[in-house]
């Protein structure tokens, strides 16, 4: 769904940079044992596919605000 | 002594006309003598009252003349005008019968100065943005580097909320939102501070964009209007002005976390590529297998050490796993070293558990477990 994927490559995709930039730093450490590496690799490995299919599933989603009588906001999708 | 009482013999002290009588007849003589005109002077005393009216005397070095400018016609001008300073006024000279007063009623005000009334009234909201330190270069956010929401305040007839549309396609799929408003002409400003203000009532907004798609000089005044300006300051997620007007800087502009010259340059220095992201994915992809592989060569050349007591079969299938592992670490999609690493690789432990690193932790005779791809076997060091 639009909302999600333009929502999610904002947020989601967020923390997998941030988490995969924290795992290269990690990895590129002088003090990491292989159990380790081998772990945080599988983790990257797993964060960078998802990582990329929220990027490509990214959609744009259009939308207006209108406020009604009472002042309550509403979002409603707009052609385009 | 002849003549005066010559003059005066037209009327009678009983006939006497009432002051009243003078000053309307004055009045009348004067608006039917002198229609409206342009007057240029240079402004003095200065004073407006709280009814909104305005007072003052136009003066060149000869002579000076009392205005009154009315609320009705002052509240058009951007600002009223200081003292000193040479002006334009369209006025109806008149008698002001009660103080027996020859004035203008002034109508309309230029202001011969560069920028005229719009300068003075830019300057004055200015300063006092200025000493509420919504100028404060310190006050600026920074703009999120993956922005969700971003909502766009300006017209939904112009072309500036279309173009941002169009470069968000393209370059980052957001969520965006139109908070639809007018952005010029009687009104405009009031409608863009309701339209500023309702911004804090979107969820989970993270960016927002105000502007319009260019148009002349004048209409620019909403967006110098202090109220406008301290609706932009007010608004709780980073802001950025895109006005499209390059020379002409506005108060928006002045109090927004980031100016962009139009709305499409907002649109792109509020988001990031996503093909510039792909890019970044992918240099992570290298990173990772890079990084990856400095703790296995150690490792496999702590296990070559041990090897050499544990015999050289052990030793040459580390060093194929070592070749594969360097293979493997080059191409992160076609292998993953965890495969690799589990065609040959072994780690050894001592009893609790603890990694064997070093040649001195494997004294002769010590009990150790090599862990393998299936599971772990038991092994003892030779002699040294």
């Amino acid at each position: 769904m639009a909302e999600a994927s333009g929502g999610g490559a904002g947020g989601q995709f967020a923390q997998d940079l941030e988490r995969l930039e924290q795992i290269v730093r990690r990895l590129e450490g002088e003090d990491i044992d292989l159990d380790e590496a081998l772990r945080l690799f599988e983790e990257g490995v797993e964060r960078l596919r998802a990582a990329r299919e929220r990027l490509g599933a990214a959609e744009l989603r259009v939308r207006q605000v209108l406020a009604d009588q009472a002042g309550k906001l509403r979002l409603e999708d707009l052609d385009r | 002594m002849g003549t005066p009482l010559d003059l005066f013999a037209a009327a009678s002290p009983e006939g006497a006309w009432t002051v009243a009588e003078v000053t309307r007849r004055a009045r009348a003589v004067i608006e039917a003598g002198l229609m409206p005109l342009w007057v240029k002077g240079e402004v003095s005393g200065f004073k407006a009252y709280g009814s909104g009216h305005w007072y003052f005397t136009l003066r060149d070095k000869v002579a000076q003349l009392r205005c009154v400018m009315w609320s009705r016609d002052n509240e058009r001008l951007p600002a009223p005008p200081n003292d000193g300073m040479e002006v334009f006024a369209f006025a109806f000279p008149t008698v002001w019968e009660e103080r027996g007063e020859f004035r203008l009623t002034v109508r309309h005000l230029l202001s011969t100065e560069a920028g005229g009334l719009w300068q003075v009234a830019f300057e004055k909201a200015k300063r006092s943005l200025e000493r509420d330190g919504l100028l404060d270069p310190a006050r600026k956010r920074p703009l999120p580097p993956l922005p969700r929401r971003i909502a766009v305040v300006t017209s939904p007839d112009g072309a500036a909320f279309r173009d941002i549309a169009a470069v968000l396609e393209r370059r980052w799929p957001a969520d965006l939102v139109l908070v639809p408003t007018r952005v010029q002409g009687e009104g405009a400003d009031r409608e863009l501070c309701a339209a500023l203000a309702l911004l804090s009532r979107i969820p989970r907004l993270d960016l927002a964009i105000v502007g319009r798609g260019g148009g002349s000089k004048e209409d620019l005044w909403t967006f110098n209007n202090e109220r406008v300006a301290r609706a932009v300051a007010a608004v709780p997620v980073p802001v950025v002005s895109a006005i499209g007007h390059e020379i002409d800087v506005t108060l928006c502009d002045l109090v927004a976390d980031l100016r962009a010259p139009t709305p499409s340059a907002a649109a792109v220095a509020a988001t990031p590529d996503r093909n510039e992201l792909s890019l970044k994915l992918e240099r992570f992809a290298h990173a990772l297998v890079r990084a990856l592989r400095a703790p296995t060569r150690h490792a496999g050349e702590r296990l070559e050490r041990a090897g050499d007591r544990l015999g050289a079969g052990v030793s040459r299938t580390l060093e194929r796993a070592s070749a594969r592992m360097a293979e493997g670490g080059a191409r992160l999609d076609a292998l993953s070293p965890l495969r690799v690493l589990s065609r040959g690789y072994a780690v050894a432990r001592d009893r609790s558990g603890a990694v064997l690193r070093t040649v001195a932790q494997f004294p002769a005779g010590l009990a150790f477990r090599l862990r393998v791809r299936d599971g772990e076997i038991a092994a003892r060091a030779g002699e040294q």
